[in-house]
């Protein structure tokens, strides 16, 4: 067959739809090829690094060698002389500092002044060829005063030797304190029959995505043009603007096709306003592609955290209090880690019931690259805690944990203590399909052989925006011209599969397949606004801008469609490229000459459902995800090796608007999962990094990846398009909980920290052997001075049935 | 390390077979066939990862066999049949491994699809059927952080199935 189009839906044979919500969908739900995969199939996808325009001069970054350094003196005479370098720029031409968060604007895309962790850029070369380029970064003189760094979150809590990370924050090198308590927690403990304490460790990890990051920039009629392997065209576009001092209107950013995320390239990065400059400075095109190892430092990755938690419960195992407290090793810059502290405390009450409950979190500043968002950002860790604290609990009480847990589900459509909204859940149903299938509960025990559980959630899209305004999170226009389909949306694909899920809904409501659909995303010139793909948010928000969107443009075809026919426009069948008795084509010609030019748009705005305290922007979201995990592994005592045989995942979608893509975010989730459960490392010796490869940093290959059997849960979600929630965060949470019960099952002994590697089994065996607790993982949670904590009254009752329309 | 930047660049022609075509190019003889590929002859279907050999996402044949491209200087191999993504389909018309890695899914952010489905047709061409295990062995010098390797799996079976019926 031709490759394009790709095979169309299976022709259905149930009636035709008329106006309006029907459960009778053509494209949604049908497991179609993605719009895109001939294009990927083939090898021409363009992404950033494929771009090579002519003239392209070719960029490399001086990057700093140490942790901390006051910078004395740059000189860049001798990397000006070589024939070849074109120009070379330090922080004096880039002074403007900068932030993914308004926040924290602590960034520059060229430091002068102090470099904070190994990497931290300081010069930059343009030059005709690339060799050039890093040899004339060689060639720049950087006179330092090297400070002492501080590499742990231990060092960060005392007064600093030399002097401060960064600037601002708490005392010593505290960046961020939230202490905030909703219900009455002292009371919910003196309610309690038993309370436990735990302390868990989440080893930081990075993104790794098989693409570097890249950008080429260019400078034409006084505009500024940069494509980019970005997850957020708009923050790019406003980072840019702020530091080169340009109005939006004159840069224009495009999302290249994009090589995988994770996270990894959700900040503005100082890559991308450097070939800007340059390209200014010199008129010619600039391209900057990261090596992998300054991949690895370019990071923004998973926060190391240490966590404490301390929960009151019944005898029958209902959660009376809890108290969590967490702090995070931030790494030198703010990038989102206001947002990630906020995090580690806001999604426990989602999917637990917890009636009285205390959150203390603190993120330091320490001289490492940047942690920040990864798949899940900042929730994965406390779910690893607070999954595996539940099943110390349930042991303690000589309850079943999947007893316990259950017993303690929260119910849907509900308010969380912490102000947050639930709607549809699908926890029972996920919980029931993982324990069926896995058959968890009857499981034959043999020697090594273990099973665990553990269940998550995730939002579907944050529901504040991250800097604040009142405009809409995604818009969509529809232009149909000539029976030709146009669907403009700011939404970027980074493999997801955003553009197909566009496509997908707009043919649904026009009676018509996704390779009908043209698509023109992700460019802030000829594209309205999407926030970008961060937080799980574009299926929910571009997915319903882009309903709305296509809605209004069917009600033109219809009408038009309708007076030609001489029919009642809600008698018009919308199905198989027809409208009522006219082929599509007919009908957009005779809606063109009733309407004039033929457009649409829609737009979509979270509701306004967050809590009235401060740092309550950080939580709510229009719909949460839920997923179940059983984990099915093999351990050996000797060696300490655990080999994973299967992994069941339930995940609740909502709805599958293509469950052929639902399914591949969940197996990536649950892949990525595992490789952080058990190898994924980034750890630093000296401030660096301790294996800045792809052969040293382990992650999973064909060889270590188990069997995955995802099922889908729909629950149709009130507010989601066609009832869809995420797919893409949530499932990868219940993994290395479940992993690390599993080991328990198997071995009899606790890993409290991740990743779970051999030596750690090894010793938790031999301090079993040895009459010692039985368990590996932090011995205590440092003493923090979390001011004193906000208190919040619990949401009233009434208050969904007074204020919101579920 | 200071590099040496004031030296003479000593260049080679070359004469590259790339999928059946030949071409004729005067290049830096340090230059690797990934960069020669991608850059001098504008096949940007070959990926690259790390540059160091460790991830596979810049995988050609060569006269049949996966090689990583970022470690082979096209001098060293002279003459001989490469074949790289772009050389898969016939016409518009697609590899049987391309057309179920489209209709599977098997390609999320697409990154390291070409260099996989290259060590695919290799593996299909020594092992017609071959079992999942053997899949997974012969793929296991690819990395991919989108899909967890399970619909990569699913779509070489069915491609399998299909070429071999």
């Amino acid at each position: 067959m031709t490759e394009n189009p790709l095979p169309p839906a299976r022709p259905s044979t149930s009636p035709a739809r008329r106006g309006g919500e029907s459960a009778d969908l053509k494209v949604v739900g049908k497991p179609l090829p993605k719009v895109d995969a001939a294009t990927k199939v083939t090898g021409r996808a363009v992404y950033a690094d494929d771009m090579l325009p002519a003239r392209t001069l070719h960029c490399k970054i001086l990057r700093s060698p140490h942790p901390h350094a006051r910078i004395l003196s740059i000189d860049t005479s001798a990397a000006r002389r070589i024939p070849g370098v074109i120009a070379v720029i330090t922080g004096a031409d880039l002074p403007i500092k900068f932030g993914i968060l308004p926040v924290t604007q602590d960034e520059r895309a060229l430091e002068h002044e102090k470099v904070r962790y190994v990497g931290d850029p300081i010069a930059a070369v343009a030059a005709t060829e690339e060799e050039i380029a890093a040899a004339a970064c060689d060639a720049i003189n950087v006179e330092y005063e090297v400070l002492e760094p501080v590499m742990s979150i231990d060092a960060a809590l005392q007064p600093p030797k030399d002097e401060r990370v960064q600037d601002y924050g708490g005392p010593n090198n505290v960046h961020k304190f939230v202490a905030l308590e909703f219900g009455d927690v002292d009371d919910g403990f003196s309610r309690a029959e038993h309370v436990r304490e735990d302390v868990f460790f989440f080893q930081g990890n990075t993104h790794l995505p098989m693409e570097q990051h890249s950008a080429i920039a260019t400078f034409v009629d006084g505009k500024v043009t940069l494509w980019s392997s970005t997850q957020v065209v708009h923050y790019v576009h406003r980072a840019l603007s702020k530091v080169l001092e340009l109005p939006m209107n004159r840069i224009r950013v495009i999302g290249a096709a994009h090589g995988g995320g994770f996270g990894g390239k959700t900040d503005p990065f100082a890559h991308e306003i450097i070939v800007a400059k340059l390209a200014m400075l010199t008129g010619r095109p600039v391209k900057c592609t990261l090596s992998r190892e300054e991949v690895f430092y370019a990071h923004r990755g998973r926060h190391p955290v240490l966590m404490w938690v301390r929960t009151g419960v019944t005898r029958e195992g209902r959660i009376t209090a809890m108290h969590f407290r967490s702090a995070l090793d931030g790494g030198a810059y703010g990038s989102y880690g206001v947002a990630s502290t906020f995090y580690t405390g806001a999604l426990q009450t989602v999917t637990y019931d917890i009636p009285a409950y205390r959150f203390e979190g603190c993120r330091v500043f320490t001289n490492k690259p940047p942690c920040g968002p990864k798949r899940g950002h900042g929730t994965p860790q406390p779910r690893f805690a607070l999954e595996l604290h539940l099943e110390k609990i349930a042991r303690d009480l000589g309850l079943d944990p999947v007893d316990l847990k259950r017993r303690n589900f929260v119910k849907p459509y509900s308010r969380t203590v912490n102000w947050l909204r639930v709607t549809s859940c699908g926890l029972e149903e996920c919980t029931e399909r993982v324990m069926n299938a896995s058959g968890y509960q009857d499981r034959t025990r043999r020697a090594g052989h273990g099973m665990g559980f553990a269940i998550s959630s995730y939002m579907s899209g944050a529901g504040t925006a991250i800097y604040w305004n009142d405009m809409p999170h995604s818009e969509v226009q529809i232009k149909v011209d000539r029976g030709g389909i146009t669907v403009f949306c700011g939404a970027m694909d980074i493999g997801q599969g955003s553009d197909s899920v566009l496509a997908s809904i707009v043919a649904e409501e026009l009676g018509l397949q996704p390779p009908d659909i043209r698509l023109v995303t992700a460019d802030t010139d000829t594209t309205p606004i999407d926030l970008g793909s961060y937080s799980s948010r574009v299926t929910f928000m571009a997915g319903n801008a882009a309903l709305e969107a296509a809605r209004k443009m069917r009600a033109k075809l219809v009408e038009a469609a309708a007076a030609k026919m001489s029919r009642d426009p809600a008698d018009v069948e919308v199905t198989d490229g027809r409208i009522g008795d006219l082929s599509f084509e007919e009908a957009s010609i005779l809606a063109e000459a009733r309407f004039g030019t033929l457009t649409s748009a829609g737009s979509y705005t979270p509701p306004k459902i967050a809590g009235p305290f401060k740092g309550s922007g950080v939580g709510p979201s229009p719909a949460y995800s839920y997923s179940a995990c059983v984990v099915d592994l093999d351990a050996d005592a000797r060696t300490g090796l655990v080999r994973v045989n299967k992994v069941w995942i339930a995940h609740d979608v909502g709805r599958a608007i293509n469950p052929l893509l639902v399914e591949g975010q969940v197996e990536g989730s649950v892949y990525m999962g595992l490789g952080e459960a058990l190898m994924e490392e980034q750890a630093f010796r000296k401030g660096l990094h301790k294996w800045p490869s792809m052969l040293e940093y382990k992650s999973p290959t064909f060889l270590d990846t188990p069997e995955i059997e995802t099922f889908i849960v729909e629950t149709v979600d009130p507010e989601g398009p066609y009832g869809a929630k995420e797919a893409g965060q949530g499932p990868l949470l219940p993994v290395p909980p479940a992993l690390c019960a599993a080991v328990f099952d198997a071995l009899g002994v606790w890993i409290d920290e991740i990743p779970v590697t051999p030596e750690k089994v090894v010793e938790a065996l031999r301090r079993k052997e040895k009459g010692e607790p039985a368990r590996y993982g932090p011995p205590r949670f440092p003493s923090i001075p979390y001011p004193p904590v906000i208190k919040v009254e619990p949401p009233p009752k009434d208050l969904d049935a007074a204020t919101a329309a579920i | 390390m200071r590099r040496e930047i004031d030296r003479e660049v000593e260049r080679v022609v070359l004469t590259l077979d790339v999928n059946g075509e030949k071409s004729e190019l005067l290049v830096p003889v340090h230059k690797t066939l990934l960069e020669v590929l991608r850059e001098d002859m504008q096949l940007t279907g070959t990926k690259h990862g790390c540059e160091l050999g460790e991830c596979g996402t810049c995988t050609v044949l060569v006269d049949g066999k996966p090689e990583l491209s970022c470690l082979l200087l096209p001098i060293q191999i002279h003459g001989r049949a490469i074949t790289t993504v772009e050389g898969m389909a016939s016409g518009s018309e697609l590899h049987p491994l391309q057309q179920a890695f489209a209709e599977l899914g098997a390609a999320q952010c697409g990154y390291c699809t070409p260099g996989i489905l290259l060590a695919s047709k290799s593996l299909l061409e020594d092992n017609p059927r071959p079992t999942r295990d053997e899949i997974r062995e012969a793929l296991a010098g690819n990395l991919c952080r989108c899909t967890g390797y399970t619909k990569i799996l699913q779509a070489v079976e069915l491609a399998s199935g299909r070429m071999h019926d």
